[in-house]
């Protein structure tokens, strides 16, 4: 086998005792925890230092919905082939939490590897498995760190210890310990004590038993590691956002935490003053009423929610819609109803924010799959939402915005920011007026001028209430009428400015799949899949907007047989495409769900397609 | 017959060069004799006499007949009559992209007390600088007659129904909440209403009027204490207010001893004549015990009850770039792709 030169001297590099084979960067590791003890830089450090060593890497964090004591479970997949969805299956087990080990232990498939805690006594579960005691709290002590610090201190430890085990490149933790703590020169120290000290211990007292290795790779060079939401707080930064209204909710906290953070830094300006306001709320109700009270103003402006708070922001949404107003709205989903799952993903508000408030409404989504849509599609939302003054849904997951994925990238926005159809004061002396509600271009989308503008034919009348084109109030049946016939036009020329699917595949197979957001990931691999084990050869569409585009409609009607995948009990996005389809394509569609909580898995996908083909046959 | 020239009668104009027909609204849908009306009068007139600019003025409300008044004033202010009980926050996101605006907000009883309670006090809690006005009667109007949170115990429905729950005195909680200016007035009392009025628009921060508004269909009836009669002999002021605006020479005497002098932030003076032995604008507990006490008495007080000049307002809190947000150039709102780049850097 290859070793590398980066391997530090010391490490196991020879094949196993009785000649097995090794496995090398495809395999997942699980760090099994307690929430509030500290381990995530520990498992940020792991997870980095794979990323470094040139290997795919995803991680994942399922974690309970409190704040400390409760069990949680870190899991690093790596794939040399890049496949990043959940893998349900572990291999290396790292072992820290007394509740849940003995259930942890025996879920492993045989031949697994588990690191735990030496006072645990696990060993005597099963005998199919590689064991590695380890005495985590006389190490941590060892440690010579103060004695509050090392129940943080362990979890250093242990990285140590599967860096050993796992042939983990020393110099990439040690890179990636200090550049993770580059602020706090002490504490990086103290932090790569911890890491040597696990390792040493491996080194001099464990064997190596397990066929779980981690090798040098190319897989990773320019790419970045970063969560959805963080990607998205970026993407509005770089949209221009200036008014910022939120609630904290899991999972979309995040989004304007990472948002303040980037504010303070890059949009205060050189006299202190900054270019932007962000208000916590007291609810989601006047988070959305401030994004629209801002909208209407003229300032780009959003908010960050999820369930429960989209629920509560049903009526604005519907005033958003009908008095035609910008903002931009993430939806971080979490699984529903009511309070549901709030720590688990879900992509079921797909057809009520479709719908979002009473009467006939349609409201625009974008739909990102990936860290880097979800910067890009922030910047788009912005732009749409002023272009087609309307309130923009971007549909993130808890998955895609809290977990960590590997990316390209970002590039910078090539497009200047965008404004839409807003009169000032220059223009309005030319026009000598104008109606706020009236379809001048024909495509549905009127004409706005902003608080402010210096002409006494500038002031219209915003309301919820019927108006007509002049935005005066109307009872009138006709203007009723005219009005939403307008506002479907708007949704049509909508349906030309989102962004277009992507497909995947020659587009010519008898089976097609379509989806979107977060299940791409397990679909990507899950064709993989069918095509080498089941012979299925597959086209794929990855829708990434709501209203759909001409390019869905010709996907169905190009192939047989249409797999819809998505993160849900109801198959919300069949049912919307169903309401779009020409009835006779409707009979190709089928449905492949998953609505545990947990993210979609390629396997999943797989055999439920392969399923129903063999039905089929 | 004359032969003498007719001279035209000159064209009345404020300082802005606007006549009041500039300020005026659309024709008001309301009840004939609706105190509403009177209070749009009040404030068109307000507005023309301080030259406030109608371009530069938003006027917000939420839902319900006071909430339509703000198409009965000023036609050439930008509005924006959004959901019911939800104003506030609309309002806010609005300043917030335009602090150079003037905000006036138009509700009522029971879009603020009942309904909108929530938002209303985060509103005073932030001290968001509005002029925010309930057109108070105690009643639903748009609905035929329902109670709202400011109806008092005891009083009763066209439809013989008693009210058994206490009224909330929208005043008391301002003030408590940190609105900065709070005062009661009431529709009928021409002066007392104006002269707050402007004084509220010499003020930054947030302005809590409730106004006592009688509705002529379901609330002046007997045993209502929001009607004409029960304010003409119920009503007692703490103070007789006198307003000299910035642009007046201040040349009038006043007496310290029994004249409270209140400098506002655009420099006009507020002149408060006590007219209650313990009152005090800067003291919130005194003024919080007073309404209490009057109330328990089954008077209404009116009067400006809080003022403070010095706490600042929530657009300045957040210290914001002096132009408004709204219109900021791209160069201000994206930053540059060293931004971008460095930032992938502590991403890889």
């Amino acid at each position: 086998m290859t070793t590398s030169q980066l391997l530090a001297q010391g490490q196991p590099t020879s094949e196993l005792a009785d000649g097995a084979k090794q496995i090398v960067n495809d395999f997942s590791i699980q760090v099994a925890t307690v929430n509030g003890s500290g381990s995530q830089s520990a498992n940020s450090v792991l997870l980095r230092s794979i990323f470094r060593m040139g290997v795919p890497v995803s991680g994942k964090n399922l974690f309970p919905s409190n704040i400390a004591g409760l069990p949680t479970w870190y899991t690093i997949r790596l794939s040399k082939d890049g496949w990043v969805a959940r893998r349900t299956d572990i291999d290396v087990l790292i072992a820290m939490n007394a509740e849940t080990a003995r259930e942890d232990v025996l879920s492993l498939a045989p031949g697994a590897a588990v690191i735990y805690d030496e006072s645990l006594k696990l060993n005597e579960l099963r005998t199919d498995v590689a064991y590695y005691a380890v005495p985590f709290d006389q190490l941590a002590a060892a440690t010579g760190a103060d004695a509050k610090l090392r129940k943080l201190i362990k979890n250093m430890v242990y990285v140590g210890v599967a860096a050993q085990l796992l042939s983990i490149d020393m110099e990439m933790v040690e890179n990636t310990v200090r550049k993770q703590f580059a602020k706090k020169v002490k504490a990086a120290e103290l932090n790569l004590n911890a890491v040597r000290v696990g390792f040493d211990y491996a080194k001099s007292t464990l064997t190596k038993q397990d066929p779980y290795v981690v090798e040098p790779m190319n897989a990773t060079a320019g790419k970045i590691i970063i969560d959805g939401n963080a990607a998205a707080a970026m993407g509005a930064m770089f949209a221009g956002v200036s008014v910022v209204a939120w609630y904290p909710i899991t999972p979309s906290s995040s989004v304007v935490e990472n948002l303040i953070d980037l504010m303070k830094r890059y949009r205060v300006e050189p006299d202190g003053k900054a270019s932007f306001a962000i208000v916590q709320a007291e609810d989601e109700l006047a988070a959305i009423g401030m994004v629209l009270g801002a909208g209407w103003a003229g300032a780009r402006s959003m908010t960050a929610s999820s369930g429960p708070g989209i629920s509560l922001m049903a009526e604005f949404a519907g005033l958003g819609y009908y008095a035609e107003i910008p903002g931009v709205i993430f939806d971080i989903q979490r699984t529903g109803p009511s309070t549901g799952l709030p720590t688990r993903t879900s992509q079921a508000d797909l057809t009520f924010v479709a719908g979002l408030s009473h009467g006939d409404t349609k409201q625009v989504m974008l739909l990102p799959a990936t860290v880097k849509e979800c910067f890009e599609f922030a910047i788009e939302a912005f732009d749409l939402a002023e272009q087609l003054q309307t309130p923009i849904f971007v549909l993130s997951d808890l998955d895609l915005g809290m977990n960590s994925w590997m990316s390209e990238p970002f590039t910078y926005p090539e497009k200047p920011i965008r404004r839409g159809k807003v009169l000032d004061a220059a223009e309005l002396r030319k026009l000598g007026g104008f109606a706020r509600y009236r379809d001048v271009d024909g495509d549905g989308i009127p004409y706005r001028t902003l608080p402010g503008t210096d002409h006494p034919a500038a002031a219209y009348f915003t309301r919820g209430s019927g108006h007509n084109d002049k935005a005066l109030y109307s009872e009138r049946p006709e203007d009723y009428e005219n009005n939403m016939l307008r506002l479907a036009r708007k949704f049509e020329t909508a349906a030309t400015m989102v962004p277009k699917p992507i497909l995947e595949g020659d587009g010519r197979q008898k089976v097609g799949i379509i989806a979107f957001g977060t299940s791409h990931w397990a679909i990507v691999e899950g064709r993989d899949q069918l095509e080498r084990e089941g012979e299925i050869p597959s086209d794929y569409l990855r829708v990434r907007a709501y209203p759909f585009t001409q390019e869905t409609h010709d996907f169905v009607a190009r192939h047989e047989r249409v797999y819809v995948v998505e993160q849900n009990r109801d198959a919300q996005l069949l049912n919307l495409l169903k309401i779009d389809l020409d009835p006779v394509e409707v009979v190709k569609l089928r449905s492949v769900l998953h609505f545990n909580g947990l993210p979609i898995d390629a396997r999943s996908i797989t055999s439920q397609i392969a399923a129903q083909e063999g039905a089929s046959k | 017959m004359s032969t003498s020239p007719v001279t035209p009668k000159p064209i009345k104009t404020n300082r802005i060069g606007l006549q009041i027909l500039d300020y005026r609204g659309g024709k008001t849908t309301l009840c004939a004799g609706c105190g509403h009306n009177a209070i749009s009068e009040r404030i068109t007139e307000a507005f023309y006499e301080m030259g406030v600019q109608p371009e530069r003025v938003m006027k917000m409300s939420g839902i319900g007949c006071s909430s339509k008044s703000p198409a009965y004033f000023m036609s050439r202010s930008f509005s924006f009559n959004s959901v019911h009980g939800r104003m506030p926050s609309v309002a806010t996101g609005a300043l917030l992209a335009n602090k150079t605006m003037r905000s006036i907000g138009v509700s009522g009883d029971g879009d603020t007390a009942s309904i909108g309670i929530g938002q209303f006090v985060h509103f005073m809690r932030r001290n968001v600088p509005m002029i925010y006005i309930i057109e108070d009667n105690g009643v639903y109007g748009l609905t035929k007659g329902q109670f709202s949170a400011t109806a008092d115990i005891g009083s009763k429905l066209k439809t013989g129904v008693v009210n058994d729950l206490p009224a909330i005195d929208i005043c008391a909680l301002a003030i408590q909440m940190g609105a900065t200016f709070v005062g009661r007035s009431f529709s009928g009392d021409k002066k007392q209403l104006s002269t707050m009025l402007k004084a509220a628009l010499s003020h930054q921060g947030a302005v809590l009027l409730d106004v006592i508004s009688p509705c002529v269909t379901f609330n002046d009836h007997e045993g209502s204490t929001k009607s004409y009669r029960y304010m003409q002999e119920h009503e007692e002021a703490v103070s007789e207010a006198g307003f000299v605006p910035y642009f007046d020479e201040i040349d009038v005497e006043y007496d310290a001893n029994t004249t409270v002098d209140v400098r506002l932030h655009d420099g006009s003076h507020l002149r408060l004549r006590k007219l209650h032995e313990d009152y005090d604008p800067t003291d919130k507990a005194n003024a919080v015990k007073m309404l209490m006490d009057v109330h328990d008495k089954g008077e209404v007080l009116t009067g400006v009850f809080y003022v403070d000049t010095q706490k600042p307002d929530f657009a300045t809190m957040l210290n914001m770039v002096d132009e408004p947000l709204a219109t900021l150039p791209e160069a201000r709102t994206r930053p540059g792709r060293d931004v971008l780049a460095s930032l992938m850097e502590a991403h890889s």
